[in-house]
């Protein structure tokens, strides 16, 4: 047996010696890598040869120093200072930030819209499921842009102008030039409204560890939900009230021409926003489905045996498990949304994207713009994937 | 004990007792479904009326209100007789726009083969009944694409010798490994060795063709330059001389043999020849055509790259991983729209000198990056899905790393991943929608321009014009995502876990 082992070794000792230098899996591993790398450096170096040539012979200079030029055009909605003396560099900032608000409500309204979707469709009422679905079926085979475009051009721009409407008590408006809502002004003694918030805040968490350490200790649970909410909401107002409400709310009133006062969102927003969240809200049903389906019936048994009612087993037993099914999906998701908020550039909604490509046509600077998006977007997939890899990590272990 | 027992059990069956009446019948289902406690009572009531609601406004805009004839935008006026519904007149005047964009009306019966050769081989292949699959498979994979390319431009394309001589490379690697495979015939044979030579030679030939400029000549029409010419003479070389191994053999039949060089002479004559067919340029494609050409591409160009890429990340070599995961995660992190710009803008940037693509290639090639990347997560899901025992099966049976993915891991991976697969296309068509940003007339950009049209205002047109083409946009998608779920059960042959 020993002798036997020892030939073939001997015999494949001397083979690989003579001519199978190309069977050797270290060395093929090692040539297949470094034929890769190669190939690839001297594709990249053709690539930035040819651009490098293309460049100047187009007479374009490359380079980030043109962010410090003027740029020269407005902006629809700045939620920061800017004017159209202020610079390129500062107006892609504008566009992040106008990025972020789209992306942030929008993720937010999404979630709401999409977790009641996405219970209604196990709903064991026929109706609620059957809107459930319908609304499913039809948002998840849409393109995004569509929907867009559709809030855009074939609901907001179809509704009435301002001019001549009729007042409504809520003080909402909503027109062809966007939404109009009331506004409120602080005045200076509000701090002290604002002061007790955070403080009610401060105290609830408190309260909350507290009631979780106790029910941990003698499984006793005391109530929760109403002291916190007496806490952050009802302090705040009667300190507000206190202080002789130092706040003057702005409702518009229909004018002859225009709506008066108020705060107004531009029409563009407010397509751009319920579009993303409608569509976004679609998948993430599904996934919010998916996810309650995953926890198997045997849990929602024992927890109705236990005694517990609908609600409280949806939300200390259903739920918990569930949302470690529903996390990963429900990330790529919110990413998708932020990705997606760069369609604002159809509607001209100004976000980074849309005012990247103005720069771009103004100053031709097109590699550099291509360059800041595409590394701004990026940054932003990261950093979400991180934080909500950490949340689900956090979601995970509490789990036992 | 025993007896006394049993006679308390009756000895015979009783008949069954109808359901309690609370329990059965058209009232419990109602009730179980829609009246179960007071506040599902209220649910019901609510989502009931606002059905009622909401089907009343669609059924009187697309219908009662609608406008189903006239010339202009006046028919669709309130002032001129509309009710401020639906113009679907519109709709009817630009139909042709959103089917075919600009392209002459005289040639649409060349769009209308494709459409018509596109449903017929896809139904062939996708309804499961349909006989003869495999040929099938190959008229829809290899011919169809040739024919849609001729046919929607025209043809009669100017081959450089370069792209000649690589077709013909392609074709001489088919017929070597062709005779390769055959058991009696080694590679190592000296005849077998010079064509392998040859084919070497020529693929470098072609390399160093690139940046060395030799003096250019023409036979039969075709433009070679000395060295595309010479590794065109190589390929035939290796070709013949394979052939010659293979026919001395006796063992191969002539049909695998002779093949390869057929399809390539075929192909090469399909693209050059003059069927007397008009040029039509790609600016005037446009609407649903030019959207199912995008989407078609980037599904036929992401299925292999994504595979290739999902394969590159699960790999063991380093470099390749690395390579393959920062590829992946780049296209991933940024939005399509960036990269349809990256590839508008930049792509010009990026060639030599003189080396034009066109607008619709630019997106293209796009679209086709954005997708493989997506693709290669979805089949790396499959990959990983396989259980460990699989590749060391594989590996035990002494295959080689391609056979291995190529006959025990793939066909397991991708039949797991087949609604991921689905899906991703479902996501690529409505991402074509994005094309007309970049200026390209897709049906979402037929559609927009139609309602820009200033003989259509209307306030009602863009809404008409938008659910007509989220109609068109949803039958393709729902029709797919049910495709799915059907093959999904059909394959669904007990492994699931």
């Amino acid at each position: 047996m020993a002798a036997n082992i020892e030939t073939s070794g001997g015999v494949r000792a001397s083979s690989s010696s003579s001519s199978g230098l190309l069977n050797d899996p270290f060395f093929r591993s090692f040539a297949i890598q470094a034929t890769l790398i190669i190939g690839l450096a001297l594709f990249v170096w053709w690539l930035v040869d040819n651009t490098a040539r293309n460049l100047a012979q187009a007479n374009i200079a490359s380079g980030f120093g043109f962010l410090s030029n003027r740029a020269g055009f407005d902006i629809g909605q700045t939620p920061i200072e800017y004017s159209n003396s202020a610079t390129y560099g500062r107006a892609l900032i504008v566009g992040l930030v106008n990025t972020l608000i789209v992306a942030g409500t929008g993720i937010v309204f999404a979630t709401i819209v999409g977790f009641i979707i996405g219970i209604g469709r196990l709903s064991q009422n026929f109706l609620v499921r059957l809107l459930s679905t319908v609304y499913v079926e039809v948002f998840r085979n849409i393109p995004p842009l569509l929907v867009i475009l559709f809030w855009y051009f074939g609901v907001i721009s179809a509704l009435g102008s301002p001019r001549g409407i009729s007042e409504n008590p809520f003080g909402f408006y909503l027109t062809n030039r966007g939404l109009q809502t009331p506004s409120f002004a602080f005045e200076v003694l509000a701090w002290a409204s604002f002061v007790v918030f955070a403080a009610g805040l401060a105290a609830a968490i408190v309260l909350a560890r507290r009631n979780r350490r106790h029910q941990l200790k003698t499984g006793d649970r005391k109530p929760t939900l109403w002291p916190v909410l007496g806490l952050v909401v009802g302090l705040p107002l009667v300190a507000f009230l206190v202080t002789g409400m130092p706040a003057t709310i702005d409702i518009p009133t229909p004018g002859t021409f225009n709506l008066q006062g108020g705060f107004q969102i531009k029409p563009e927003f407010v397509a751009l926003f319920l579009a993303l969240s409608l569509y976004t809200a679609a998948f993430i049903a599904e996934i919010v489905r998916a996810g309650i389906l995953s926890v198997s019936k045997g849990q929602t048994e024992a927890s109705s045996a236990l005694g517990l009612r609908r609600g409280l087993t949806l939300r200390l037993v259903i739920v918990p498990q569930a949302f470690r099914v529903i996390i990963p999906p429900l990330t790529s998701q919110y990413l998708n949304l932020i990705k997606n908020s760069s369609l604002g550039l159809a509607i001209g909604y100004p976000e980074l994207f849309a005012i990247g490509t103005t720069v771009l046509n103004q100053s031709g600077q097109s590699i550099e713009i291509i360059v800041i998006c595409m590394g701004v977007y990026l940054s932003i997939s990261i950093a979400v994937s991180i934080f909500m890899n950490w949340f689900n990590s956090k979601m995970a272990l509490a789990e036992r | 004990m025993q007896e006394h027992a049993n006679a308390y059990v009756s000895t015979k069956e009783l008949p069954q007792l109808p359901a309690p009446r609370n329990d059965a019948g058209p009232i419990a289902v109602l009730r179980k479904n829609l009246f179960a406690t007071p506040v599902d009572t209220i649910l019901t009531l609510v989502c009931g009326l606002f059905i009622v609601w909401a089907i009343w406004n669609l059924f009187s805009f697309v219908w009662l209100d609608a406008v189903f004839e006239g010339a202009d935008r006046e028919a669709c006026l309130v002032e001129g007789g509309g009710h401020g519904g639906a113009c679907w007149a519109f709709v009817e005047a630009k139909l042709g726009q959103f089917v075919y964009g600009t392209y002459p009306s005289a040639e649409r019966w060349r769009v209308d083969t494709v459409f018509l050769l596109l449903a017929l081989l896809t139904a062939g292949l996708l309804i499961p009944n349909v006989p003869y699959k495999r040929i099938n498979a190959i008229l829809l994979f290899a011919v169809f694409p040739v024919v849609t390319l001729v046919l929607l431009t025209g043809g009669e394309f100017e081959l450089a010798g370069g792209a000649i001589a690589l077709v013909f490379v392609l074709a001489a690697a088919a017929t070597l490994s062709a005779v390769g495979s055959v058991p009696r015939i080694s590679l190592s044979r000296l005849e077998m060795r010079i064509a392998t030579w040859l084919l070497l030679g020529a693929i470098a030939l072609m390399l160093i063709a690139i940046v060395l400029d030799t003096p250019t000549f023409e036979i039969l029409g075709f433009s070679f330059s000395l060295l595309t010419m010479l590794a065109f003479v190589a390929t035939l070389g290796a070709i013949g001389l394979s052939m010659m191994v293979g026919f001395g053999s006796g063992q191969t039949t002539i049909k695998s043999m002779v093949a390869p060089l057929v399809i390539a002479a075929l192909f090469i004559f399909a693209m050059t020849a003059d069927f007397d067919l008009r040029y039509v340029p790609t600016n005037l494609w446009g609407g649903l055509m030019l959207t199912l050409v995008v989407a078609l591409s980037g599904i036929a160009a992401s299925l292999p790259f994504g595979v290739l890429l999902a394969l590159g990340r699960r790999s063991h070599m380093p470099a390749v991983r690395l390579i393959c995961v920062i590829f992946i995660e780049f296209w991933r992190g940024v939005p399509l729209i960036t990269v349809l710009f990256m590839a508008t803008f930049m792509l010009p940037l990026f060639m030599p000198e003189g080396v034009n693509f066109n607008s619709l290639l630019r997106a293209l090639v796009g679209v086709a990056l954005f997708a493989s990347a997506y693709m290669a997560e979805v089949v790396r899901g499959g990959l990983q899905a396989i259980p460990k025992g699989q590749y060391e099966g594989a590996d035990a049976m002494a295959l080689s790393y391609w056979q291995k993915t190529r006959l025990i891991i793939l066909p397991q991976a991708l039949k797991i991943v087949i609604p991921g697969i689905v899906n991703t296309f479902i996501g690529l068509f409505k991402d074509t929608s994005l094309v007309y940003i970049i200026g390209l007339a897709d049906l979402l950009g037929t559609v927009k321009r139609g309602f820009a049209d200033p003989n259509w205002i209307t306030p009602t047109t863009p809404a008409t014009g938008l659910l007509f083409a989220a109609f068109v946009y949803w039958c393709f998608c729902f029709g797919m995502s049910r495709y799915s779920i059907f093959v999904e059960r059909r394959l669904d042959t007990g492994h699931k876990r």
